[in-house]
């Protein structure tokens, strides 16, 4: 570990804080109808919508319209894809996406997974990219949004039921918020370096006389949205480790900071609509404690490196000239401590995108990413989905201090009875029943065991992390597993499908029950939300429902992976 | 009421694909080449009479002796832009260790006479895109020696070259020290005659 790594770190948890509060407030302002300079623009998507903006919607119609418009959209992209090679905008002559390929890719972008088991630069069109792809990473962020600000609704509004109307949130998202960042985000990255462009491949000879073809397409714009929304699909097979997607370190670090700036707004303008600006900060700082962990524990195993690999000649001590530590599968560029730093908010949040190859991190560091994943991705989360999932978390913490001190618990006012907490609980559930049952099926069975780039436990390590990502929708990869086959691409799509929509729909129902219930004064007995000891006690329920559930596999990967290296065994 | 939740949904996704995948991607497009030309198509590097040579951001493979070579590479053959890749294999992988890493340790030992144990490590090690235009000021310094044999130069020569294309943190503390091979090879190439055989093959 170097002093400027730690620099780059403590610079980020800086910036993260300074945008924290504005953001915020620009996102009130969005959500709340009172930005109003694309007013015409908005009421023309109204009008051919059959949208009526003035409906307040309760939560099973908003829950079926947030299902509704993710079919229709699955099923567009399925054809699209299916079509690709009749469709415009495709130099370099791409095919048909195969079937199983085009179902899983329409499902994953859906969701906001942005699972690839396709090689950008080898597979899509420049019109499935923009229209199909980056059109996704727009609308699975606005509705990921859309359904936190229903839920925060719900916590707020007294004894209503309803919760806002999911069209309108849908559109004002997209229009005011992600279209003008991004916009911004994508001239910023072409100014370091990133391609924007129509053209075909280039080819170059190179100084020594050999052929190397430079793929090009329209890159930057789906960059930025691809940060911003939190989906993280890359544009090339690499992701944000290939230079035309993330050529320098600035790009890096805006990269990074992209994609928390929305989520930790967003969990200040939550404290200002519940009326409670001090519970929002007691969640962020039980985000960033978690956070600041994590990329503790990643960046020192990444930077102590690999002793099997210090064994064959390598030099895993860092100076100044020599990065040092465990290089495998990392940019000179950014380095061990930007690696670690990327690899541990792009799994804190559900974006997925890398700069480095999860899959050869040691195995502590590469325990980072997993664990963050399979905590909920709530640490900031994505955008939308991480607040959902923390205040569910907030609802079992909340649950759990009134049972111990033997009091009906209340949250913000509103009374939490049995079925707020089933609606939690169910949500707890499933994220763990897809994740463990679809990992244990995988390793029973033949086509399971045919993908795997990696034997021992780093190969178990790889499908844990498959079923984790995809379930979480967050979409980075042990990338070593081959995920183009009936079999992956079938369960993992499926995997995708679970992990937002059967835990969307318990969450609708909490935001509705919320709603519905009566504000109650706060007496002596509530458990105070914006404590030091709130904090603490949230950081503990997280951890222990996670690690409660995730252990025993965990042991079986990483873990014992760790101890095995440690010995200097090979597979 | 169902029928028009279905209809909103199909206006919407239409309305919404127009919007951010035409609209969104054409007006960056526009704004981009305007402004940022170069960078938006790619940042290539032309010779005198037009021809591409690469990108300045994407590295290119190099294996004579008379010129820096970049990392190992995992994308296609070798830095291959249509295929770009990491190895992905994992910190117990027998392969990795042992073929991978191995050869590349050796390689450094037998051509430019490093330390084995001093190897620095983005030398032994693949990138994660297999196209990382970069190499470490460290693994730059061990190749000083072996480029000044080959073209016939003093080793101080080479040495002044290099630190003159070494970029520094970006800001200050942004990312780490690196030196990009292709534009140091080619300042290699017209500050410096090439190999000695090189020019008599011609």
């Amino acid at each position: 570990m170097t002093a400027n790594g730690w620099l780059q770190i403590f610079f980020y948890s800086v910036a993260l804080l300074a945008v924290t509060k504005p953001m915020g407030l620009y996102l009130l302002k969005v959500y709340d109808g009172s930005m109003r300079w694309l007013a015409p623009i908005e009421r023309i998507i109204y009008r051919v919508c059959g949208v009526d903006p003035e409906e307040d919607q309760h939560w099973t119609r908003y829950a079926t319209a947030v299902l509704f418009f993710s079919a229709v959209s699955l099923l567009v992209t399925y054809v699209a894809l299916r079509l690709q090679h009749v469709l415009p905008l495709n130099p370099a002559n791409r095919g048909a996406v195969p079937d199983r390929q085009a179902f899983e890719t329409a499902s994953s972008f859906t969701t906001n997974t942005n699972w690839q088991s396709y090689s950008g630069e080898t597979t899509m069109s420049y019109f499935s990219q923009m229209t199909q792809l980056a059109f996704h990473n727009f609308a699975s962020a606005a509705a990921g949004m859309a359904a936190a600000v229903a839920l925060a609704r719900g916590v707020s509004r007294k004894s209503a039921g309803r919760i806002g109307n999911f069209w309108v949130d849908m559109t004002r998202g997209t229009l005011y918020l992600f279209i003008p960042m991004s916009i911004v985000l994508a001239l910023l990255f072409v100014q370091q370096g990133v391609i924007q462009n129509f053209h075909s491949y280039v080819t170059a000879t190179t100084v020594e006389g050999a052929k190397q073809v430079l793929a090009m397409g329209p890159v930057a714009s789906q960059e930025a949205i691809k940060q911003l929304g939190t989906n993280g699909g890359g544009f090339f097979n690499t992701n944000s480790a290939h230079p035309f997607e993330n050529p320098t370190p600035w790009t890096n670090f805006l990269q990074i900071l992209a994609i928390f700036i929305i989520p930790a707004g967003l969990v200040y303008a939550y404290g200002r609509m519940v009326k409670n600006v001090r519970h929002g900060w007691a969640i962020w700082a039980a985000m960033y404690v978690l956070f600041f962990a994590g990329v503790t524990v990643a960046y020192r195993a990444e930077a102590r490196g690999n002793p099997i690999h210090a064994s064959r000649g390598v030099d895993i001590v860092a100076s100044e000239t020599n990065p040092g530590g465990n290089m495998e599968g990392k940019e000179v560029r950014f380095g061990i401590a930007n690696s670690a730093l990327y690899a541990t908010i792009t799994t804190d949040a559900s974006c997925g995108c890398v700069n480095s190859m999860h899959d050869s991190f040691t195995p502590l560091g590469g325990l980072v990413p997993l664990a963050n994943i399979q905590l909920g991705e709530i640490i900031f989360g994505g955008v939308g989905a991480g607040l959902y999932g923390m205040i569910v978390m907030v609802v079992l913490t909340v649950f759990i201090a009134g049972l111990m001190v033997g009091r009906t618990p209340e949250y913000l006012g509103k009374k939490i009875q049995s079925r707020e907490v089933r609606m939690a609980m169910l949500y707890v559930l499933i994220f763990p029943a897809s994740i463990l049952l679809f990992s244990a099926v995988s390793v029973l069975l033949p086509a399971g065991l045919k993908g795997l780039n990696n034997a021992g436990p780093h190969g178990f390590s790889e499908i844990l992390y498959a079923f984790s990502s995809t379930t979480g929708n967050n979409g980075s990869a042990f990338a070593g597993l081959t995920g183009a086959s009936y079999y992956y691409n079938t369960t993992l799509g499926l995997a995708t499908l679970i992990g937002r929509f059967a835990m969307q729909v318990p969450m609708f129902a909490l935001a509705g029950f919320l709603a519905e219930r009566k504000q109650a004064p706060e007496t002596a007995g509530t458990f105070p939300v914006t404590t030091p000891l709130f904090v603490v006690l949230l950081i503990g329920v997280i951890l222990i429902v996670g690690a409660l559930t995730f252990f025993p596999a965990l042991a079986l990967g990483p873990v014992v992976e760790h101890l095995l290296m440690g010995a200097g065994k090979l597979y | 009421m169902l029928r028009k939740q279905i209809w909103s949904a199909i206006a919407m996704t239409i309305v919404l694909m127009i919007i951010t995948g035409g609209i969104y991607p054409g007006v960056v497009t526009v704004l981009a080449q305007l402004i940022f030309p170069h960078q938006a198509n790619g940042s290539l590097i032309t010779t005198s009479t037009g021809q591409v040579t690469g990108s300045a951001l994407i590295g290119q493979g190099f294996s004579k002796p008379e010129y820096f070579h970049p990392r190992p590479s995992a994308a296609g053959n070798g830095y291959d832009d249509t295929a770009s890749s990491g190895t992905n294999k994992g910190p117990t992988d027998r392969k990795l260790a042992d073929t991978l890493i191995r050869q590349a340790v050796d390689s450094a030992v037998v051509q430019d006479g490093a330390v084995r144990g001093k190897v620095p490590s983005d030398m032994a090690t693949s990138s994660a895109s297999g196209l990382d235009p970069d190499i470490s000021p460290a693994n730059a310094a061990q190749q000083v020696a072996r480029v000044a044999r080959t073209r016939g130069v003093s080793v101080d020569a080479v040495r002044a070259l290099v630190a003159n294309h070494t970029l520094g943190r970006q800001f200050g503390f942004f990312g780490e020290p690196r030196v990009n091979v292709l534009s140091l090879n080619l300042a290699l190439d017209s500050s410096f005659r090439r190999a000695p055989e090189a020019t008599a093959s011609k």
